[in-house]
């Protein structure tokens, strides 16, 4: 029986993730539906109640897959209770009485070289070194364009004209990359998007409003799971800044720790799980680079997150910067969101045409 | 003579006014939802109509609370705005110096901080009802007691009963402990007041710097014991406005008419027939629901779809 491979979702990064296992094991990659109030009302069922969401989600999507035919499981891990997914939920899902093998990926907070060429060995018996480290370097690379035009498109997408003409550009982007082998090809695919997307007609004011993103990985990264948030903010006309990408956690953030311990030595002087430094750093470099408020999101029960939202709160009152802490969890309302952000984008419009009324009369 | 009509929708109860231009109250009007909105703002309506001369004319309209939209559509409203802006606004308006704004409604509340006029800060509460009016009306119940006569009560009290403030779940179960344990009925009432009070102030009001002037508002601001026990956990005055519980109305009126869009409105728009009903969208298994307002079974306006998919599925009803 030939082998179905299947790993959770997370925003659009199911296909290079998908590209990297196809090209090294030649195994079926199941195409994993989107995430629907389905997959969550099956992750809640079947998950402890307290655990935070994120599992709940994946649980769902493991379900969801094994009942597609699913028999090989991946599950990445690392910073916080991330750690211990792979392990239970491997436990819940075999007591639920499916059958597959779960391997995962990064359980000692970083990916070593040796330890997945193990694991895709077993996959594939055939696989050379040289093999894995091309189809490697290929991912990462696609990932890197991915998140390079999410960020060209974050500044941008409140003030298309035509609803949708960036999210076709990347679809597009996405459907031809997933076809393409060669690194240089996939370069050329990238720079001709973002010709295009330069090209997509815009009405941005001189100065709109910019509102930064911070919290939790995976919350922030899957759009259903945080209500489609960036979506709602862009309805309303805000230029937005997310940092957590998949580059960012693959190889940014190690290059970048002592950079951001130094800068916020006064606040925090150990680094506090997951992105917890990362995003007291992140309030500086948003007052910094003059944006106009935070969104910080997470969990609800997110352990390193509630480590870090009291030193947010001082950093954030010391520099005047406004800030709104949402937590998500199962419930599917949406109502209460929408209160939160239109509340929250009065309070920055009238504080920055008070600043600015201020500034002309000087 | 032109005016604004501004109507909040809470969950527990719905409030409205109409303003003249100079911000005076002509007409106001303050009843329970019961469950169903829509009849709430007829009946609002029907009042409000009541009230003012003819020669009034209401030439625009703003709603707020939590069925702000619905109304707001069945209205025709020119300002469908946030619960939190509208009662900054419509406090203002009253009392320009405000520094801090405590809430306390049926299902929610809220802290606004504003400085110089406007919000720098806001919270809300999330996840949980603890701390809010139908906590105390609950347990006004168990007391066999109107929660109306609480605050009264309260006051007599020397020495209010420790409640536990944390949770509604553990404040419920210390009450039931002390009733039996024999404490003294007014000092358990204070006591419930106080840990309203704390319980807001923990909760919501966490890690904001709240400085006087302080107003209360909402319907827990009707409890002189809340109040009294905010004055003492504050070490501030307090001040409690009689129109309090309108000023989110206030606040959606004064929105409706800076909009500058001027519509006239006919008040037999409250013997119109309304309907909502709710679809369950099958384009694909996250089964987004859909509601659907009709006015005179004509679709006047629905919500609730994630993509294009759900808004075909209301052309074919």
């Amino acid at each position: 029986m030939k082998q179905l491979v299947a790993f959770p979702q997370l925003g659009n990064y199911f296909n290079p993730i998908r590209k990297l296992i196809t090209n090294t094991t030649h195994l079926k990659v199941i195409e994993m539906p989107k995430i629907t109030k389905e997959t969550i009302a099956l992750g809640s069922k079947n998950s402890p109640d307290t655990v935070c969401v994120p599992f709940k989600y994946n649980i769902g999507n493991f379900i969801e897959a094994l009942n597609k035919g699913a028999t090989v499981l991946f599950q990445a891990g690392g910073g916080c209770r991330y750690r211990y997914y792979a392990e239970v939920q491997e436990t819940i899902l075999k007591d639920l009485g499916y059958n597959f093998t779960m391997y995962q990926i990064g359980e000692k907070d970083h990916v070593k070289f040796n330890d997945l060429y193990k694991i895709m060995l077993k996959l594939n018996p055939y696989l050379t070194r040289k093999k894995l480290i091309k189809e490697i370097l290929n991912t990462l690379l696609y990932i890197y364009y991915l998140d390079k035009l999410d960020i060209y498109i974050r500044k941008r997408v409140g003030f298309e004209k035509n609803k949708n003409s960036f999210k076709k550009i990347k679809d597009d982007f996405i459907e031809k990359a997933n076809k393409e082998n060669s690194i240089i090809k996939l370069t050329r695919l990238y720079q001709k998007a973002k010709k295009e997307l330069r090209k997509v007609k815009i009405d941005k004011p001189k100065e709109p409003l910019k509102v930064g993103i911070i919290g939790e990985l995976y919350t922030s990264m899957e759009p259903f799971s945080n209500y489609e948030l960036e979506k709602l903010l862009a309805s309303f006309n805000i230029e937005i800044k997310r940092f957590t990408n998949l580059s960012y956690l693959l190889w940014q953030k190690k290059l970048m720790e002592w950079y951001m311990k130094l800068k916020i030595k006064k606040y925090c002087k150990y680094t506090l799980g997951a992105d917890g430094l990362d995003n007291v750093y992140r309030v500086r470099w948003l007052k910094k680079h003059k944006y106009d408020g935070i969104i910080h999101i997470k969990p609800t029960g997110c352990t390193p997150e509630i480590g870090a939202m009291p030193i947010i709160m001082n950093i954030a009152k010391d520099l005047n910067m406004p800030i709104i802490f949402l937590s998500f969890d199962e419930q599917t309302g949406i109502e209460g969101l929408n209160t939160r952000i239109e509340a929250f984008y009065d309070l920055l419009k009238i504080k920055k045409e008070e600043e600015n009324g201020s500034k002309s009369r000087n | 003579m032109e005016a604004s009509l501004g109507i909040d929708i809470g969950s527990i109860s719905t409030k409205g006014v109409i303003l003249d231009n100079d911000n005076n109250i002509l007409a106001s009007t303050y009843l329970w939802t019961e469950g169903n909105p829509i009849k709430a703002v007829k009946k609002v309506l029907k009042d409000l109509e009541r009230q003012i001369d003819k020669d009034v004319k209401v030439t625009s309209v703003g709603t707020t609370g939590s069925a702000r939209k619905l109304i707001g559509t069945m209205l025709g409203a020119t300002s469908i705005k946030n619960e939190i802006t509208a009662h900054a606004i419509g406090t203002l308006s009253k009392y320009p110096n405000i520094k801090t704004i405590l809430e306390i409604g049926g299902q929610d509340s809220k802290i606004i901080l504003l400085d110089n006029g406007i919000v720098t800060d806001y919270a809300m509460n999330t996840l949980c009802a603890a701390g809010t009016g139908s906590f105390l009306s609950s347990q006004a119940k168990r007391l066999g007691l109107n929660v109306e006569d609480f605050g009264k009560i309260a006051l007599t009290s020397k020495n209010p009963t420790n409640i536990a403030a944390r949770c509604t779940v553990f404040a419920e179960s210390d009450l039931v402990h002390k009733i039996q344990m024999g404490y003294k009925r007014n000092d358990i009432i204070a006591g419930l007041c106080y840990s309203v009070a704390s319980n807001y102030l923990n909760n919501v009001g966490k890690g904001k710097k709240i400085e006087g002037p302080i107003i209360f508002q909402g319907g827990v601001s009707k409890n002189i014991g809340v109040k009294k026990a905010f004055e003492d956990l504050l070490h501030e005055d307090i001040i409690v406005d009689e129109n309090g519980h309108l000023m989110g109305a206030i606040g959606s009126a004064i929105l409706a008419r800076k909009t500058g869009i001027k519509k006239e409105f006919n008040f037999k728009v409250k013997d119109a027939n309304f309907e909502t009903s709710g679809i369950e969208c099958k384009g694909c298994p996250n089964h987004c629901e859909i509601i659907v307002v009709k006015k005179d079974d004509k679709i006047l306006d629905s919500w609730g779809n994630r993509c294009d998919k759900g808004a075909l599925k209301v052309k074919e009803q």
